[in-house]
């Protein structure tokens, strides 16, 4: 079903630009993804994927492309407090979804390692971007097909066969508004090639109403080990519709802690598909909403080959009218013997009007394997407030701490530690304002 | 004026009444010890005080300190000096001991006008308090009760006792579950507490922990309450005989 406001889309996409100086696969591609946009549109609840969230408030908004140049300045003090506060922080910077290499922190990067945005990246590695850009995805999910099409720039990670990176990457999305309501659609490529290991954080923030529509796709190759970070921090108004697919190799590890605490709609799709024997794949996720926000994670971990293992655990806190939505899918392919999976989603219901929509789904096809999945909706514990408050503390700071207690579980597995004390923070701040 | 004093109180909890007219008073510089059969009120008698919301009351007075207790919310009443051993201490996984501690010890501090403590004088003084209740100092950083054994859970409560240093300390059944060594830790945490501006009252099943805590009173609670109160010595008596004598006995005798 075509809703009428993929026009503004079509009337665009002649003036889009193109990313890049533009080879003619590239080209071939955006068209094809418009094309496919065009005629699926902006997917409704009557999708199976769409049914719990409706993307009506983006379908009924008419945006402009977003300018390379709105004439916003980053203060310092800004760009200071989305840094991730580990020494020698690697950054790449995008504005409304353009490179911005001043705000980017490059030096001295290890020998081998290559990060540069993506229009870069197609001059200077074009083989290596054509080999794996928009392979790793589902091209025709109608968000990716509009990210294909109106794609002006992106990160592109290489992390060389055996190196490893100590520090932590950071690829940083800001949006900011001039007036016009705007969209930006960057595309990353993430690459770790053999028995090569990299902690990758992708933060997103801005002000006013915006919208951003990412895709980023990696590939793990063999033997490798990468981490990647999310942390959503949008703007209050701001819808946030993102993918990020992973493929990985043998014996290889990726993690993914993926947390959002942004947006007026938010939705991540997280998909990993473990594509070759003995592979181990963690996705964690911690989402809060408030307010009206709605935030939705659809998840797919797809076991392909024998002897892989997967653990998801997401966990949402959810006040006021905000609704929430987990849809976890476990596949376990007819090859895929000796799977050993396990999915936890626990949720937190702060207020009576909050919502919560899960959905476990498990697609078994081989027959020797050990899958676990498990669902909890809650409230905070009462005898533990009234504990709390026995020993003198109030009873919103008591619940406060709580929260807290529920929330910060999830960073228990993170090695970074200024990261971990910054996540800690946002969760702190949330519950001091959106949520409490 | 009494410390605490309780007058005609009546609560119930899921419609059933459970404290039917109980009279209590208790002088700082007091020790008094509770005794009754199972369902006789006890534990009511303690989260009533504490301000648990499950209980209603629906008759009487409690002035503590002078004021109106039950007009208190639970964090007042702890602000104001009460303190509740739980019988059951709340694990709470994900919520450090130390850093409720702390946060629980400044509420108090602020309400008292009292400058709060930094992490520094906090440390110094948790040291101190952790030794006489003889829990491994490994504790503090774990999540409250969390993995606790038995004995910690109920040398946890003391240990938090000494601490925020309450005027009125109310232990409910600390004793049950704990070997004789660990009784003895827990009374000589109390012991140490023990001063003229200070009362304590020991809710118990057993005679044993005021071997180690001498009462100044003991009372004994059946059906929501006092039928008896007595000096030291009753307690004995209810060990030889337990508490099936006293039944027998007409109550308007026994109350007072």
């Amino acid at each position: 079903m075509t809703l009428p406001t993929t026009d503004s889309f079509v009337s665009n996409f002649e003036l889009a630009g193109k990313l890049g100086s533009e080879p003619l696969w590239l080209r071939k591609h955006r068209e094809q993804a418009f094309s496919q946009f065009s005629q699926t549109g902006f997917p409704t609840t009557n999708d199976e994927e769409w049914r719990t969230t409706s993307v009506e408030p983006i379908a009924t908004t008419s945006f402009q492309p977003a300018s390379e140049n709105n004439g916003y300045k980053i203060e310092k003090q800004e760009l200071e407090s989305l840094s991730l506060g580990t020494p020698d922080e690697k950054r790449l910077v995008f504005i409304n979804g353009f490179f911005a290499p001043k705000l980017s922190s490059l030096e001295n990067l290890p020998s081998g390692l290559i990060l540069k945005n993506l229009a870069e990246a197609l001059r200077s590695e074009p083989d290596l971007v054509e080999k794996y850009l928009f392979r790793q995805t589902d091209e025709k999910a109608p968000f990716t097909a509009l990210n294909a099409a109106f794609v002006k720039d992106g990160a592109f990670v290489f992390i060389p066969k055996g190196q490893t990176v100590i520090s932590p990457i950071h690829l940083l999305f800001i949006s900011t508004v001039d007036g016009t309501v705007t969209v930006s659609h960057p595309r990353n490529l993430i690459i770790a090639e053999e028995g090569s290991q990299a902690t990758i954080v992708e933060s997103y923030w801005g002000r006013g109403k915006y919208f951003t529509n990412a895709v980023t796709e990696i590939v793990v190759g063999d033997n490798a080990s990468l981490d990647h970070i999310k942390i959503q921090t949008e703007s209050e108004e701001a819808f946030h519709i993102a993918t990020i697919q992973s493929q990985q190799g043998r014996a290889s590890r990726f993690s993914s802690h993926s947390t959002s605490f942004g947006g007026r709609l938010a939705r991540n799709d997280i998909n990993s598909v473990l594509a070759a024997e003995g592979s181990e794949c963690a996705l964690n996720g911690l989402y809060m909403a408030g307010l009206h926000q709605q935030i939705d994670n659809h998840t797919t971990v797809d076991h392909a080959q024998p002897n892989s293992i997967s653990r998801e655990l997401y966990k949402g806190i959810l006040s006021g009218e905000a609704t929430g939505v987990f849809n976890g899918k476990i596949i376990v392919r007819q090859d895929a013997q000796k799977t050993d999976a396990s999915q936890t989603n626990k949720n937190l219901l702060l207020s009576k009007e909050a919502l919560i929509n899960t959905k476990p789904q498990l697609e078994i096809f081989a027959n020797d394997v050990k899958c676990r999945h498990g669902a909890t909706i809650g409230q905070l514990d009462e005898n533990a407030i009234f504990y709390l408050r026995s020993r003198g503390l109030g009873e919103k700071e008591a619940r406060s701490f709580l929260t807290y207690a529920f929330a910060s579980e999830m960073f228990n597995s993170l090695k970074i530690t200024p990261l971990k004390r910054r996540l800690e923070r946002l969760v702190q701040t949330r519950l001091e304002g959106p949520m409490s | 004026m009494a410390l605490l004093e309780i007058n005609n109180l009546h609560a119930k909890i899921a419609g059933g009444e459970i404290l039917k007219g109980l009279n209590l008073k208790v002088n700082a510089g007091e020790v008094h010890a509770i005794m009754g059969p199972n369902g006789s009120g006890k534990s009511t008698l303690a989260q009533v005080l504490a301000g648990r919301e499950t209980y209603e009351v629906t008759e009487g007075k409690v002035l503590y300190d002078g004021k109106n207790l039950l007009e208190l919310t639970p964090e007042i009443r702890a602000r104001e000096g009460f303190f509740l051993a739980f019988q059951y201490p709340v694990e709470i996984p994900g919520v450090g001991n130390a850093y409720f501690l702390k946060a629980a010890l400044n509420a108090i501090r602020k309400h008292r006008g009292q400058t709060e403590l930094d992490a520094i004088d906090f440390l110094n003084l948790v040291k101190e308090k952790v030794k006489l209740v003889e829990l491994d100092e490994s504790l503090l950083k774990r999540p409250v009760n969390d993995g606790f054994s038995g004995g910690e859970k109920k040398r946890n409560e003391i240990f938090q006792m000494l601490v925020l240093e309450p005027k009125l300390a109310v232990l409910d059944e600390t004793d049950s579950g704990l070997d004789i060594d660990a009784l003895k830790i827990v009374a000589n945490g109390v012991n140490a507490l023990r001063s003229k501006e200070r009362a304590v009252i020991v809710i118990t099943h057993y005679q044993r922990l005021l071997d180690y805590i001498i009462p100044d009173f003991v009372h004994v609670l059946s059906e929501g309450r006092i039928v008896k109160s007595g000096g030291k010595e009753l307690a004995l008596t209810l060990e030889e005989k337990g508490y099936s004598w006293l039944e027998k006995e007409p109550e308007g005798v026994l109350a007072q």
